[in-house]
This record gives structure tokens, sequence and C-alpha cells, in this order.
């Protein structure tokens, strides 16, 4: 079979991309009478609107329609959560500075835009929420109690430890700045239907909002979305309002509505990662083995529920991050404050847990004296098993204590156990292994990812020589900062855990390539698509890669949680393996050849020694009065899990990664640089290793980016000051490391994923985390104390952190 | 007295296609015009202030092709120029330009919003042979790639021969009637100015476009004074360096290098190519900001401001321009015509610090130029932006160590010094308290550099 998966082909719309053809909302072309919307929103943080003169509104130029709560006709309600505790507009309660309360058509976007800020509206203002402390004090919760999970007993262990560690560590949240805004359009379509185009990570959530808003079933709402310009989650929920209003609107007046906001809008009125506080406690013995910790994590939700339950678990699904802890506890908290609702943002919560066991064990090293590393070689999990690779050169193993030669244990896919060759018959050392919420590690590969990547980036001769460079130089001090990541794939909602897809099969050997997940830059379309082609033996010029649609695939889940392509890609393959099962009876019936003995390869159906071109075939099968067109279904098997408790098995498998940061930092101003990072990834056996290779280099960057330059900054008033590129710091084209090294780790996974592939989308992200460490590295180079840096590392904390070490 | 007129006239070459437009409000944006009136949506929002480079567009004129920001550049701005979007980079005759090919072949686009700009940048880049992709691509934002892919596309396209439709040099003839708020001189200006001293003066745009595209403000009577080749000059005397108002930062950059390369190496992080190609030394200085890193590094330098109104002209140390936060010694009517830098041995430093290196406004700008005889601070000006309501002299400081050994005993002495010059203020950029640490510790910066020692992040390798 001629394969195209595997192969580093470009993104299917890079020549659009780059000619600057490819459409988003704003690009598509109106009808000339199309309004354009904007919300006037809420000056306050918290409060109770005493009064509303929007006459200045109403009478500004272009103005055609001024939308209240009260005007709404049916749902008011945009809440992606089940509590419906989001309305489209409010009324009365003003929770956050950015609060959508009224909302204006007018004939241009401008127009829209400077009507809005015409009107008066008086808030009788109140103390709002804002801090951690605050919301303590004011017991203000998104969710009560606390949630607490536990494995074995920590108090106890931590307080029988040789050695007890405590500390803080605090890492502000991160403005999603995708290049592109939120964007709706709807165009009215007959008896009252609705046609929306979205810049949209979740079709579905759109079109079941809008149908709310609409007072419609959801048949009578379709959904299309060919592709975003960036999402990074923030497109999950955060478009659910600007559809809604343009869906309401266009219900009725009967125009089209188009709603983009204003970059400074944007940042004001929608969500962001959610910030941590998360306080730690850890015993340890005297070889660095962790033997009990205790996390209180902290964060703020900002209003409304939103994602937030979810988000707060996955950073306690996150806590033990590469490291096996006997005895843990974890309490998280979920605060409700007057801020705008924090929400999806790539990692989900994963990273800020990963950051609080990245702390612990950096602290550990430190009060240790031991190599940060080897402290984490010493805590992580047992490798899986290497296994005898069919055909491929097999990674070399990890010399490591706990992941000794043993059989494999290939449970993270069942089906698939014999599949590969056992070597030896002792116990695996990763036998009894569980997170601490009880489930069973088994794919665990990082002691031979670190061994390879300490290699490859020369690790040993690098450390001498930075403490070298430390001794030498007493301004610039260098640093050198390692973080692996272990990250679980699947939606801890189990049900999300679906994909659908609609593939047809023309007359003429094209095909029309339909499903469920949406692109937003990580080339999904184009991974999926390499499915397609794979199956049927066909180049890529033979499958069009059409628009997300929720009229063509139904009830699909958000295109999140990494799972774009192990879902959909899934989903594809059965739908394109319906079709070439009924081609290939055609074709065996032809030629009177068993159906096992036709194959797909190089564009041609064989059969016996018979061969014919896919195309004809396909017209053969049209002639023989059989259907070329099919759905595809998929649901990812084996997965339980009860958050309450915190215990099941949330994840079908885990991906890995590895990174090693060096930076310098200038100790009078707290200024650094990134001066070189090295990666090793692990993507399985990659669909596309140029597309991952993508997500690892853009994944890094904008880790790296949270955790140094990229400040949220809210005044005392819940205003916040950072919102635009101006005053908020993305990484910059000079902020990617001067060296930068990656490469994907060359082994299947052994779960049965598409293609034995893994999930590539978020792993990443949490890469960006050895940049913190290196900072933390290079401010202890001046002194004896732990530097205790919290995130965002700006000069300004690193500068902070330094005086700290110093002791002055 | 000229009227008041909302509209004008005004030509250029769009994509190689000549446009005249009357009736043109003189404070459209390009990017506004491209994607409403001209359907050509390639060129993207997504900042509307000039930060994120998603819109950036290639201009054209007779000093050669730049790469700048469509959403803050008003229409007049393009008058007699010619203007290439990312649908006209392609050859005619079909295929892709070399950077399109490159982005496309080395995986340099993924969501693919940012990816006009960026081509559109590169191309300019590889028009003009600049090969430093860092400085070049400092001013185009993108959140999915992490940049490497779009640095191995440029470096792949750099060799590559230029497709010969992209103008290298461009000029036309435009209709006199079209320029009544664009004076061709500066005497023109001084006159209308004179007369109409209540008028907006616009040199890049780029704060000005901010004042249309965020706070939505009507600007009222304005006057380009893009069209004024009087006020684009740098001539370098014996005893002065005189920089017209009119100056870009990016015309200047290369021309003050030789002179005072700590100012040029501050000027590759100021803003960023797409906003140092509109915006003037003029501007930096007239708009007063207390954060602008023009002023300090002038001061520091002993600059002197030019000022005219009518045909009166007067002349004063830079300092003394900025009078409080937001108030400037400068009467209705009259406008910045130059500043002058007085000849001098180079012993400036500019130390711009910022929560991200390049393209950040600064938290400090500190600038110093502190001379040394036989181990005696001779003299010293130290300027700061960033410290105040205005950018300041750190005149205490300076009287601290003036006379007293070059030594780090000298600057641990002057440290409360600091505290008398400045009282800074805490905003999201940084604390006052930090802004104080960072200023002094420049000073030792600066102090140590002297002595060659390794201060300097960016000359650092792994």
């Amino acid at each position: 079979m001629s394969e195209q998966v595997r192969k580093p082909l470009p993104h299917d719309s890079g020549p659009l991309h780059v000619t600057g053809q490819a459409r988003y909302i704003d690009d598509i072309p109106l009808p000339a009478n199309t309004l354009h919307l904007a919300f006037g929103t809420s000056s306050v943080a918290r409060g109770t609107i005493t009064s509303m003169d929007l006459s200045a509104v109403r009478s500004a130029p272009g103005v055609v329609k001024v939308l209240l709560a009260e005007d709404l006709p049916f749902a008011n309600d945009v809440a992606s959560a089940p509590v419906h505790d989001e309305p489209l507009l409010t009324s009365t309660r003003v929770n956050y500075v950015g609060q959508p309360i009224f909302l204006v058509a007018a004939t241009s976007h401008h127009a829209a835009r400077k009507a809005a800020t015409l009107a008066k509206i008086e808030i009788a203002e109140e103390a709002p929420i804002l801090t951690v402390d605050e919301a303590l004090e004011a017991q203000s919760y998104i969710e009560y109690p606390p949630l607490v999970w536990s494995k074995g007993d920590a108090e106890a262990a931590i307080a029988s430890a040789p050695r007890v560690i405590e500390g803080r560590i605090e890492m502000g949240g991160q403005e999603h700045f995708y290049l592109e805004g939120q964007a709706a359009l709807a165009l009215p379509q007959e008896g009252g239907d609705v046609l929306v185009s979205s810049s949209t990570q979740h079709p579905t959530e759109i079109q079941h909002k809008v149908a709310e808003a609409i007072g419609k079933p959801m048949h009578a709402v379709r959904v299309e979305s060919r592709r975003m310009g960036g999402g990074f989650g923030g497109k999950e929920s955060q478009g659910n309002a600007l559809a809604v209003s343009c869906a309401v609107v266009a219900s009725l007046t009967g125009r089209p509505a188009k709603m983009r906001y204003d970059r400074d809008d944007d940042m004001q009125i929608t969500g962001k990662r959610h910030d941590f506080r998360i306080d730690y406690r850890v015993g340890v013995d005297d070889t660095g083995r962790i033997l009990g910790v205790d996390f209180k994590q902290y964060t703020r939700a900002g209003w409304s529920q939103d994602l937030t339950l979810a988000v707060a678990d996955r950073a306690m699904l996150h806590a033990d991050n590469a490291y096996l802890l006997d005895h843990a506890r974890i309490e998280s908290h979920r605060l409700r404050t007057n801020m705008c609702s924090a929400t999806a943002y790539r990692g989900f919560g994963g990273p800020q847990g990963v950051v609080g066991i990245e702390r612990v064990i950096d602290h550990v090293a430190h009060e240790l004296g031991m190599d940060p590393v080897e402290l984490r070689r010493v805590n992580y999990y047992a490798d899986r098993p290497v296994e005898a690779a069919e055909g491929g050169a097999a990674p070399r193993p990890a010399a490591s204590p706990r992941s000794t030669s043993s059989p494999v244990m290939d449970v993270a896919s069942r089906g698939a156990a014999g599949a590969f060759p056992v070597e030896g018959d002792a116990r695996p050392a990763t036998e009894g292994q569980t997170t601490p919420y009880g489930m069973k590690v088994e794919d665990f590969i990082l002691h031979r990812m670190t061994e390879r990547l300490l290699e490859s980036s020369d690790y040993a001769a690098r450390k001498t020589a930075v403490a070298a460079w430390n001794a030498a130089n007493p301004v610039l001090k260098k640093g050198l900062g390692f973080s692996p990541v272990k990250f679980g794939i699947s939606f801890t909602l189990s049900h999300l855990n679906q994909a659908g897809a609609l593939v047809h099969v023309y007359q003429d050997g094209s095909v029309h390539l339909n499903h469920g997940g949406t692109e937003m830059g990580q080339g999904l379309f184009q991974k999926v698509a390499q499915v397609a082609a794979s199956r049927f033996g066909i180049d890529m010029a033979d499958v069009k890669i059409t628009a997300t649609d929720t009229a063509k695939v139904p009830n699909t889940s958000a295109t999140a949680a990494s799972s774009g392509s192990d879902l959909n890609g899934m989903a594809v393959k059965a739908a394109c393996d319906t079709i070439r099962g009924r081609m290939a009876a055609v074709v065996a019936e032809l030629h009177q050849v068993a159906v096992e003995e036709v194959s797909f390869t190089g564009g041609k159906v064989l059969a016996g020694g018979n061969e014919m071109s896919f195309a004809k075939a396909a017209a053969l099968t049209y002639q023989a009065q059989v259907s070329l067109s099919a759905t595809g279904h998929y649901r990812t098997p084996d997965l339980s899990w009860d958050r309450l408790r915190g215990t099941g098995r949330p994840f079908f498998y885990f991906a890995h990664g590895a990174a090693l940061t060096e930076v310098v930092v200038d100790t009078l101003t707290g200024e650094y640089r990134i001066l070189r990072t090295d990666i090793l990834h692990d993507a399985g056996n990659s669909l596309n290793p140029a597309l991952d290779i993508g997500q690892v280099e853009g994944g890094y960057v904008q880790g790296a980016g949270w955790l140094t330059t990229e400040e949220l900054v809210w005044d005392d008033k819940g205003r916040l000051r950072t919102h635009a590129p101006s005053t908020y710091k993305i990484p910059a084209c000079s902020d990617r490391p001067r060296v930068f090294n990656v490469a994907l780790w060359d082994e299947p996974n052994p779960a049965q994923t598409i293609y034995r592939s893994k999930a590539v989308g978020e792993p990443p992200f949490m890469l960006g985390i050895s940049a913190l460490l290196a900072l933390s590295d290079a401010v202890a180079a001046c002194g004896t104390a732990y530097p205790n840096l919290d995130a965002p590392a700006t000069p300004e904390r690193v500068l902070a952190a330094v005086e700290r070490v110093r002791g002055a | 007295m000229a009227a008041v007129i909302d509209t004008m006239t005004l030509s250029f070459h769009l994509n190689g296609e000549r446009v005249d437009l009357s009736g043109v409000s003189p404070t459209m944006t390009l990017l506004d015009w491209l994607r409403i009136d001209r359907g050509l949506t390639g060129t993207k929002e997504g900042c509307n202030e000039g930060d994120c480079g998603a819109c950036t567009v290639m201009v054209t004129g007779a000093d050669g092709p730049q790469a700048l920001n469509a959403c803050i550049l008003f229409l007049p701005q393009l008058q007699g120029r010619a203007v290439t979007t990312v649908e006209g980079l392609a050859p005619p005759e079909g295929g892709l330009h070399p950077v399109q090919q490159a982005m496309v072949d080395h995986h340099g686009s993924q969501c693919g919003f940012c990816t006009p700009g960026f081509t559109v940048s590169m191309a300019t880049a590889q028009l003009t042979g600049e090969t430093d992709h860092d400085l070049t691509l400092a001013g185009n934002l993108c959140r999915c790639t992490g940049y490497a892919p779009i640095i191995r596309a440029a470096e792949a396209a750099a060799q590559a021969p230029a497709p010969a439709h992209l103008p290298k040099s461009f000029q036309m003839p435009v209709d006199a009637e079209g320029l009544a708020f664009q004076p061709e001189t500066a005497d023109a200006l001084a006159t209308w100015y004179e007369a109409n001293p209540e008028a907006t003066l616009i040199a890049g745009a780029t704060d000005l476009g901010l004042h249309v595209t965020k706070a939505m403000r009507d600007l009222g009577q304005v006057a380009f004074l893009n069209r004024c080749a009087d006020l684009k000059g740098i001539e370098v005397s014996e005893t002065e360096i005189r920089i017209g108002a009119m100056v870009t930062w990016s015309d200047l950059l290369p021309q003050i290098a030789p002179y005072h390369p700590g100012l040029a190496a501050m000027l590759r992080r100021f803003a960023s190519v797409q906003v140092r190609n509109a915006a003037t030394v003029g501007g930096n200085i007239a708009n007063g900001s207390p954060i602008g890193d023009g002023p300090p590094a002038l001061i520091a330098l002993g600059a002197t401001l030019h000022l005219r109104k009518g045909a009166t002209r007067r002349t004063l140390p830079l300092e003394e321009f900025f009078l409080d936060y937001g108030k400037q010694d400068r009467a209705p009517g009259e406008f910045v015509e130059a500043v002058t830098i007085p000849r001098q041995a180079d012993r400036l430093a500019c130390y711009k610090l910022s929560k991200r290196f390049d393209q950040d406004i600064s938290a400090v700008c500190g600038c110093f130029s502190i001379t040394v005889e036989d181990g005696t601070v001779t003299g010293a000006r130290i300027a700061f932006g960033g410290m105040a309501g205005v950018p300041k002299r750190a005149t205490h400081v300076e009287a601290a160590i003036t006379g007293k050994p070059w030594e780090l005993a000298t600057l641990e002495a002057a440290a409360d010094e600091w505290a008398r010059d400045f009282t800074p203020m805490s905003d999201m950029r940084a604390s006052a308290d930090y802004r104080l640490k960072a200023a002094r510790n420049m000073l030792t910066r600066y102090f140590l550099a002297d002595l060659g020692q390794g201060v300097d992040v960016l000359e650092v390798e792994a």
C-alpha cells in the first residue's frame, strides 16, 4: 500500500496562506445589507446596573438596532457549562470589566464600535473580588468544597520523611493571542433557519447555542468552519457570544450579521488561561526520592464556570507529571473572581499542574545539592520495556535502575496484546505503578528519551561549561533547565472521546473528505487527508479537504484536548474502509477473486493479476449500484473516570517529551535570552513529521512565552491593563532559542491509535517549562538561597530573585 | 487661510496599477480601504495598532521599498508611491514569489493568518538584500510556529532573484490639486500651520493612527508632512549632526551608526521595521511621550531642538522642551523642524529595558554619555525615559559623579542621588522600585562595559 501517512507534507493551505487567498471569517464577501455588530460592555468589575441611557447609541450614525437582554427573543445564554451562568447580555449584575450589556447592529464595523461607546450606564459599584486571598476570604468558589484526591497517606509520609521542603509558586494566566480575533457571520435562510460561519473549535456547541437563542431545533442551524487564524483553546467556548449575536440579529432583522472583536475588546471580553498559586510540602529521603507530597492548587476562574472544572481537574491530573508518587494529596480550589472567565488554553490546566511538580523537583534538587536531572530520573515512573520494533531502528534502552529488561505489557491497548515480540519473562518494572488517581502507567518511556536527549544535547559537558562561565562572569549568569512531560491523552469527560466522518468517492475517483475536527493551523486536515489517501492508495491531490460542517457530520466534540488526529483520523479511516470494502467486493466479483486479494495502492486497485485505476474502480462500483459514500465513527475504548473521587482511567495513553534549555541572565536588570534548546518529543509513529515538529517548535515557544514575557496585569479595579500587543508581549521572532534542535522520538504508540501515532497539540507546550527552570538555575548561580522564581519570569521578577538569592 | 476640507484626492499604484481617488477621508487607513473598498482581503487585521504586522504591505517610493503597517497608514501617506500587497507578490506570469514558495516548503505557515504579513516583510527584505531576519521580522508576530520554520524559509529565499515585476524604486507625478493638506516644503507647512494652529500634523502616524483606530476620534483638520522633502535630511558638519524632523528612525539608524553605534544598537530594538519606516524623529519628540526612546538618547548627546512658527525660529536644549506630562514648550502653530547633535567623541550607551527584547515599549530607557579623563569623570549626561512624566536627566547623579574617580565606589556613593532625580510610577510595565533599581544598575553596567567586562546578553552564545 502506498502510504501518504508519515510523509512530511506541507500544510494543505500553505499556498493559500502565502498568497492571501486563504479565507477567514472577515474575508467572506458580504451581501450589501449586512449588519455589523459590537457589544457595549461594563466598565465596572462588580456591581448592579441602576440606569441605562442608550439614546445616543440608538441615534448614532449607521445604527440599525440596539438590543438589551430583554430584547432577546429566546435563550439569553452562551455558557459552555451546563449551569447556564453566562448570559449573552447582562441586565442587572455586572461581574467583570468587559462584560457585554448591550448589542449594537450598524451598517459598518466602525459605526457599531463607535456607537457602542456612547451609552450612559450607571452602575452601583461594589468592591470586586480579584485576588486569590480575597476570594478565599469571601468564600467565593465556582465549586465547593475544594476537590481533594489522595493516594496513600501523604501526611504521614511527609511527617516521617528525613527531609521536608515546602514552598509556593505563582504562575500567571495567558492570553491566547490567536492572530485572527473572534469572528462570526450569520446568513438568514428561508423559514427562519440560519447558516453560521464561525471561527470556532466547536461548531456543534455554536449550533446548539444558536438554536436555543433563536428558538429553533438544532436542525435549523448549520455551522461551518473552514479554518481559524489560531485557536489554542480560545475558540472552544469563547466564540459563542459572537455567533449567537449574529444569529439573533439575523433572525430578528432578516439581514446578514457579522461580528468581530477589535483586538482590545477581544482581550478584555474573552477568557484566558487560568492562573494558579500552588502551595507544596514534600518529604524526601537522602537520595532525593519523593516519599510524600501535598499540593494545594488555587486558581482564579473568573466570573463564570465555563470550562473551569475540567481545567482544574486536569491540573490535578498532571500534578505527578512524570514522577511516581506513592503518597500524594492534591487539593484544588476553584475561585470565583470578578474577571473575565478563564477558559481552555493549550494544555488545559495540565501545564499548571506540571509546573507545580517541576518546581518541587527543582526545589528539592537545590536543597539536596543534587543534579536536577538526576533527581528527576530517581523519581520517574519506570519505562515500558523496549520492544523489538518491526523493521525500524528501535530506540536504545536507557540505563536505569527502574527500566530493566522486562516483557511488554501492552495494556494501553489490550487488543494489541501479543502484537509485539516480548523479551525475557521477568515481571515488568511498570507493574503496579499508578498515578495519584489510580491509573496504571504502562507506556512510560522518559528514561530512555532522557538518556537520548542528554546525549544529543551534550548535557554533562555543557553543565560543566556553564559552571565555569558562572565562576568567571560576575554579571551575566548562565543556567540550564531540563523538563520532561508526560501528558494524558483523552477528554476527561469520557463521552466526548468520539468522532464522526463523512467520505464520498466520486465516479472519477476523486474523494471528498469531511470530519468533525476543525483546522486552526495545526495541520489536522492534512494529517487526516493523509489517512484517507493512504486507505485508498491514492495521491493527496485526489482528496479534497472541506470545511467542518454540522450538516455533514453532526454531534461533534470540540477540536481540543490534542484529540483531533486521534479521533477524526480513526473516524475517517472507518469511513474509507467501508467504501474500500464495497469497492473491493465489486472488483473481486468482476475478476472472480476473493475480496481479501483486492488491494489499493499507487492509485491502482489490484485484484489477483489484474489492475485498474482507482477511478475506474470507482466508476465500476457506481455502475454496480453500490454506494460510494460512507460515514465513519470512532469512540476511544477503555475509558472510565470518576472526577469527584479522582479515580479511574481517564486517559487512553500518555504522550511524552523532554527539553533542555540554556539561558543567560543579566543580573543587573534581570534581562535574559534563551540561548539554546534541545527537544526530543514523542509523537508515536508521526502521521506527518513536518507538521508535528511544527507543533513542537511552536508549542515550546508559546510555553516559554507563558512563563517569561507574557504578563497579564489587572489593576485594583479589575481592569485589565494589558489588553493589546503593545502591553501584552508574546514571543517575537528573536525570542526563539538561538539554537533550536527539535527531534521526534521514533517509537510507535503501543495504544491502538491511527497508524500508531500520538497526539501532539498540547504536550510540547509544557516543554517551555525548561526555560523557567533554566532561568531559576542561572539566578541560583548568584548565591546560595533558592530563587523561588514565580512566573511569568519577567526581568523584574528575575531581578527580584537575584536579590533574594544574594540575600540582598 | 485654508478652508477645512474633509476629503482629498490622491494617486498611487496598487499592485502595478494606477489608482486615483477623490473624495477620500484623509484618515481612512490603507487597511480598511484595501479590505472594505477593494475587497483585497489578503492583508489582515490582527491588532489594528501596528504591533502585530499581519497587515504588512510593501510601499515603494523614490528611496526604495519599505514594509509598513497598513492598519495605521493613512491613504494620503501613499501619495505618489506604489503599494504591493500579498496579492501582488507573485509574478504576473504565474508561480509563486520565492519567499512564498519557501514559506510553503519550509512549513512557515500554520494557521496562516500572520502569513501574508510575514510574506510581505520577507519579500521586502529579499528585494532590498537585507538578510538580518530577526531585524526584518521583529514586527511580525506569529503565535503558531515559534518562528523557526519562518527563519528557515527566509534563509532559503534570500539568495533567489527577486521577481522583476516588483519595483525597486518608484515615482509618479501627482496632481497638485490633491496636495491641499500635503505641503511639499517646510516653508509651505510653516505658513499653513501658522494660519491653522488647531490642525493636527501627521508625520508617520504610528501614534496618531491609534487615535483613529482605537480611540475612534475625529482628528479634525489634518496636514500630512510626508512630502516635505526638506524636513527629511540628515546633514553632518564639522560641528553638528542635523536631523530633519521628518527623518524616519529607519533613515537615521544606518547614518548615525558610524558616529554613535550605541544609539544605532538601541534603534534596532526601537519598535519594529514597519514602525521605524514610518515613525519620525520629529514625531517622537513632538509627541511628548515620557516613554519614547528617542529623546533620552538625544538628550544624552546634548541635542538642541529647532522649533519654527511661520518665519520665526527658536532653539532650546531638547530636555527643556518637555515641561510636564502631556505638556511641551510648543506654541500653537509651532512645529519641530529639526534636532541637532553636537559632534563629539562617542561615549554614548543606550539601555532599553522591556519585558520583551524586540518591539516593546521601554519600562526604562537609560542613555549615558560620560566622559572620563585620567580616571576622573569630567562630564556626564544621563537621561531616562520611563522614569518620570517626561524624558528627564539624572542631574543629581550627574553632579555626584562629575569630578570623581571613575570607579565603582563613586557609583555607590551616588546611590542615594537616584531617588532625588526620579520618583517613577508603577504600572503594567514595571514597578517603581524595579525602575529605580534598574536605572541605578544601568550606570553600573555602563561602568563595567567601559572596563571591557561582558555585560551584554546579546553577545553570549550557548
